[in-house]
Order: structure tokens, then C-alpha cells, then sequence
């Protein structure tokens, strides 16, 4: 196990600087000058070439990318072009703001999820069935933004139930349309996969066991079968949860909600390069992070899943 | 083949919401097609005696906030998705077989860097990575489907590596390298006929995907341009008129929703009668 691990932790290296190298070579094809941006329209040939050094911009590429890992090694990201904040400040202030919407957003896929698709495989082949099928299909379908609207329009504008945008200093009420909104797509994936984990599940032997033993319905479903369909089910939840930063960029757009979506948007807007790679370091860090994470929870769900030693 | 191919349409025949959803594919690809001929007015025309009016006998989905027909303008936003979420496909499928079954076929060394290639690409949060790219390139269709393509095709690969992993075990395969078919041959004769039908499941899958990626990126100003009308640009020139007009952001966004519903709902019928259990 302890073995495992590490090999796992190693290989995070080489996916991290290769993600590294990408999203760099990426920022040097960015039309348009940062520094130009920076020093205004009116700006001497002088003032220019001073603040491309300071940003060490006049060295050689290869330079520049050795000089941005040995930044990193030193757990720092840069500063932003823009308002020479700090970009690790930036992003733990940011990342609360984003980890609270996620969180939200995950609870509610994953309560609704697991129950509609529990229901639909209970349920199979009645109209049930064909109507959850029909709602998931529709949350996977419909764009993130559109939704997002949408419940605007209804439950804001006509309603007049739920405020329509802003974080409103952490109430719940704010946190409610965004969450949904986020949620909807990652809801629908655990519905169908809960639905096809669970009707494998329900055809197995130890079920009718279970049955015959005299269970009651409601104990077989929940205890025997859902309790043995939830790994594919946590794989997914843990997969969608690192997914939820591309979803956040359009529900925090939507929203005003001041979190690491919106803050990566303005910085790829604004070619502000630091910020940029920022995000999207911070962002595969998360996602690689979960993916380890899942392949552990397996260990917890499955007593059989054992990791052989070298595997 | 054409014995399946048939035996798959008299089935798709018996399969009401597959079925729909087919009949709503073809409705769209022709709306893309001549659909611009049939609608009476012109997309750009901008009429200022009639704006932000709802819809009407004159104008069916209403007219936007400088008085340009919406209904034309859904049906010219038709072609752009379409044209960018199918061509994206086909690009990223091709280059996803291409690595897919190299990879697969190789093994090795060769396997394992390209599979950490793979997953470097898959690491990224496909939206940022689009976004990214879409911004470093002058944003239009090309840079919207370029955008698309390098996020979708690593997945395509990963895919048919692991088809690719288990065919070559095959006796088949086997027999054709003992009697010196080079490996061009085999991947070309013997694997990649085999994969197909996992291949073009993942492929109608992603489709709707990639369409929705397109409505995202032209939602954020990054896709085709104005004034040309795409249903994502649609939706985020009209935001701000959601509450005194909201036709002008519904019906663009029911398009979408309707087209990504139908190529879903197809995906899921392939999967169900070509994916072995």
C-alpha cells in the first residue's frame, strides 16, 4: 500500500511538468503584449524593455520556463501582471469561495442522483423509468450557462424567491440557483450510472438470497444492493468534483460569484500569463489529487480490491 | 455489415425516443443545410421600428434588442454548431485512433509515453484548456474547433488504445502476423475493423459534448464572431434583456438543448445495441 503510493505520488511529476510545459508554450503563443498592456499605449520603447526585464521576459524561452519551475519549487506561482498581487494569495482566497460552490453543487448531484437512479432501476421499464431517463438526458444536454438563466428568470425574476446573482456574505440562499446550476450535469451521469450499477447489482444471487431470508424491500435495495453498486459511483462523483472548475467558470460568470472559475477567465482575457498558468496548475493539481483519492476509496468500498505490490 | 447496418434500423424503427431523436437529427442537418433559404428574413437585418418584440405572426421566436429576426438567427446558428461539434469529432476521433492504436499496438515504451501524453492532456480542465487555446489564436470557427479538437482527442485515444490492447491477443491477429502481414496491415485489416463499432459509439456520444463546448466558448466571446449569430452568442448578447425579453435568450438555448438531447439520445441507442454486454 505504502508502496503504491508513493509510485503513484511519483508519477504526479512528469504529468505536472508536462502540464506545466503545455500551458507555457501556450502562453507565449497569446496574441497581444501583457507588457504593452501594462505600460499604456503612450509608453517609451525604454519603459518597455524595463519592464520586460523585471518580468524577465527579455531571456531566452528555455530560460524563462526554468525560471518559472525554479519559482515553483519555491511554492511560490508569480505575481499578476495586473494588480502584482500574489498569485498563491489570489488563489487561497479565491479557492474557498469555489470549494464551497463544489461542495454544494456535489451534494446536491449526489443525494438526487443516487435516489433517481435508484428509483429508476427499483422501477424498471415502467413510466418512472422512461421519465428519469428522459430528465437526465435533458441535464447532460442543456448548457451549463443556459440553465443557469434560466433558473435565473424563473425562481429570481418571476418567483421572486431566491436572490439572482452575488455570494450575499456566505448566505445560504445565494448559494442555492449556483449550486443547481452546477450541479444538474454531474446529478444526471450518477443517476444513469447509479441506474445500471444498481440493476447489476439487483440480477445477483446474494439479492434473492436477501429476499428469500424475508428482508424487506426497502432493506434489500438499500442495504444489499445500493451498498455494493457504489463504486463506480464514488469513481464518478470523485472524477466530476475536479471536473467542476470547467463548470465554474460559466456559473460563476453567471452568478458574480467571486471564486477561481471567474478569477481564470479574466485572466486568460486579460493575457495576464501568471495568473493563467495559476489556475491551471492549481486546477490539474486538484483534479490529479482526486483521481488518487478515488483509487483509494476503492480500498475502503471493496475489501477486495487489493493492490498487489508492484502493480 | 449492410445485414447489421439493417437489422440496427429496424430496430432504431421500434425505439420510440432513439427514433425521435434520429427524425430531430435529420430536421437539423437540413435546417443547416437550406434552412437559410426558407426563413423569409435576413439574420443581420436590423429592423429598429421592430425590436425586442415577442414572439409573433410576423416574427415566430420574436425579435432581439436591435430588432434582427430570432428565428433566422437560430436557424443560421445551426449551421456553426453543427458544423463545429461534428467536424471537431471526426478531427479528434482521427487523431485519437491514430495515437489509440499506436499506442495500443506497440506497447512498450512507446505505450507508456504516449499514454502519459494522454493522460497530461486528459489532466487539464477541458474548458480552461479550451478557453486557452481559443484565446491564443484569433477566435473564430477555426479557433473554436482547433480548441475543441485538442481537448477531445486524448480521450478518443485513451480509449482505442484499450480496444487496441485486447485485439491484438486475438487469434486472428496472430494468424495474420505469422503469415507476415506487416503491422500497417493488421492495424488497418484487422484492428481498426474491429474497434470501429466501440470507436463510433464514443464518437455519437461526444458529439453533443462538443457542441455544448462550442455554445460555451461563443457564449464567452471566444467562438465565431459577431455579427455572424451562433446560439452560444446569442444567449450572451441577450443576457442582459433576460427579464423584459427572455425570448431572446430561450429560444436560442432550447436549440441547443434540443440538438445535444437528440445526438445523446442516439449515442445511448448505439451504445446499448453495438457495446457488448
Amino acid at each position: 500500500m505504502g508502496y503504491y503510493l508513493l509510485r503513484r505520488i511519483l508519477l504526479f511529476i512528469p504529468t505536472l511538468l508536462g502540464i506545466t510545459l503545455i500551458t507555457f508554450v501556450l502562453m507565449q503563443a497569446l496574441p497581444g503584449d501583457p507588457v504593452q498592456g501594462m505600460a499604456g499605449e503612450r509608453a517609451s520603447a525604454e519603459t518597455i524593455a524595463r519592464i520586460r526585464s523585471e518580468l524577465g521576459q527579455d531571456r531566452p524561452l528555455p530560460l524563462q520556463f526554468i525560471g518559472y519551475l525554479k519559482l515553483l519549487a519555491t511554492g511560490e506561482l508569480g505575481r499578476s501582471y495586473y494588480t502584482n498581487r500574489k498569485i498563491s494569495d489570489d488563489l487561497l482566497q479565491k479557492f474557498p469561495n469555489t470549494f464551497r460552490l463544489a461542495l454544494a453543487a456535489m451534494l446536491f448531484a449526489s443525494i438526487f442522483g443516487i435516489a433517481l437512479g435508484t428509483l429508476a432501476a427499483v422501477k424498471r421499464g415502467t413510466g418512472w423509468d422512461r421519465l428519469i431517463a428522459f430528465v437526465t438526458v435533458g441535464g447532460i444536454s442543456i448548457p451549463v450557462f443556459w440553465l443557469g438563466l434560466t433558473l435565473m428568470l424563473v425562481f429570481s425574476l418571476y418567483l421572486r424567491v431566491l436572490p439572482p446573482s452575488g455570494m450575499g456574505n456566505g448566505r445560504i440562499e445565494y448559494l442555492v440557483l449556483p449550486a443547481i446550476t452546477l450541479g444538474t450535469f454531474s446529478l444526471s451521469y450518477i443517476a444513469r450510472v447509479t441506474r445500471s450499477a444498481m440493476l447489476e447489482s439487483l440480477s445477483l444471487p446474494y439479492i434473492s438470497a436477501a429476499r428469500a431470508k424475508g428482508l424487506t424491500e426497502t432493506k434489500v435495495v438499500l442495504k444489499h444492493a445500493l451498498k455494493n453498486s457504489l463504486i463506480p459511483i464514488v469513481t464518478l462523483i470523485g472524477l466530476d468534483l475536479g471536473s467542476y472548475l470547467n463548470g465554474a467558470v460559466l456559473t460563476e460568470t453567471i452568478f458574480g460569484w467571486d471564486g477561481l472559475g471567474r478569477y481564470a477567465l479574466d485572466g486568460i482575457l486579460k493575457r495576464d500569463y501568471p495568473v493563467i498558468m495559476g489556475v491551471v496548475l492549481f486546477g490539474a493539481v486538484v483534479f490529479v489529487t482526486i483521481n488518487l483519492l478515488v483509487d483509494l476509496s476503492y480500498h475502503m468500498l471493496d475489501p477486495r480490491v487489493r493492490i498487489k505490490r508492484g502493480d | 455489415m449492410p445485414k447489421r447496418a439493417t437489422a440496427l434500423l429496424n430496430e432504431l424503427r421500434s425505439n420510440v425516443p432513439a427514433m425521435t431523436a434520429a427524425v430531430m437529427l435529420v430536421f437539423l442537418l437540413l435546417t443547416a443545410v437550406i434552412g437559410p433559404w426558407l426563413v423569409s428574413s435576413d439574420p443581420l437585418f436590423m429592423d429598429l421600428e421592430h425590436v425586442k418584440e415577442p414572439p409573433s405572426m410576423a416574427h415566430w421566436l420574436g425579435t432581439d434588442s436591435t430588432g434582427r429576426d430570432i428565428l433566422s438567427r437560430t436557424v443560421s446558428g445551426a449551421r456553426i454548431s453543427l458544423a463545429v461539434g461534428i467536424i471537431a469529432s471526426v478531427l479528434s476521433l482521427g487523431i485519437g485512433i491514430c495515437f489509440g492504436l499506436i499506442a495500443g499496438y506497440f506497447g512498450g515504451n512507446i505505450d507508456a509515453l504516449l499514454s502519459q501524453i494522454f493522460d497530461i492532456f486528459l489532466a487539464f480542465p477541458s474548458l480552461i484548456l479550451a478557453i486557452g487555446i481559443s484565446a491564443v489564436m484569433p477566435p473564430g470557427l477555426v479557433s473554436a474547433m482547433l480548441a475543441i479538437t485538442l481537448v477531445g482527442w486524448s480521450g478518443f485515444a485513451r480509449l482505442v488504445r484499450g480496444i487496441t490492447l485486447t485485439l491484438r491477443e486475438q487469434v486472428y491477429v496472430e494468424a495474420s502476423r505469422a503469415i507476415g502481414a506487416s503491422s500497417g496491415r493488421i492495424l488497418y485489416r484487422h484492428i481498426l475493423p474491429n474497434a470501429l463499432p466501440l470507436i463510433l459509439v464514443a464518437g455519437s456520444l461526444r458529439v453533443g459534448g462538443f457542441i455544448l463546448l462550442e455554445a460555451a466558448l461563443s457564449f464567452l466571446g471566444l467562438g465565431v464572431q459577431p455579427p455572424t449569430p451562433t446560439w452560444g452568442s446569442m444567449i450572451s448578447l441577450n443576457r442582459a434583456y433576460i427579464s423584459s425579453a427572455p425570448w431572446m435568450v430561450i429560444f436560442p438555448g432550447l436549440a441547443i438543448s434540443i440538438t445535444v438531447i437528440s445526438f445523446n439520445t442516439l449515442g445511448d441507442f448505439l451504445r446499448d445495441k453495438l457495446e457488448p454486454k
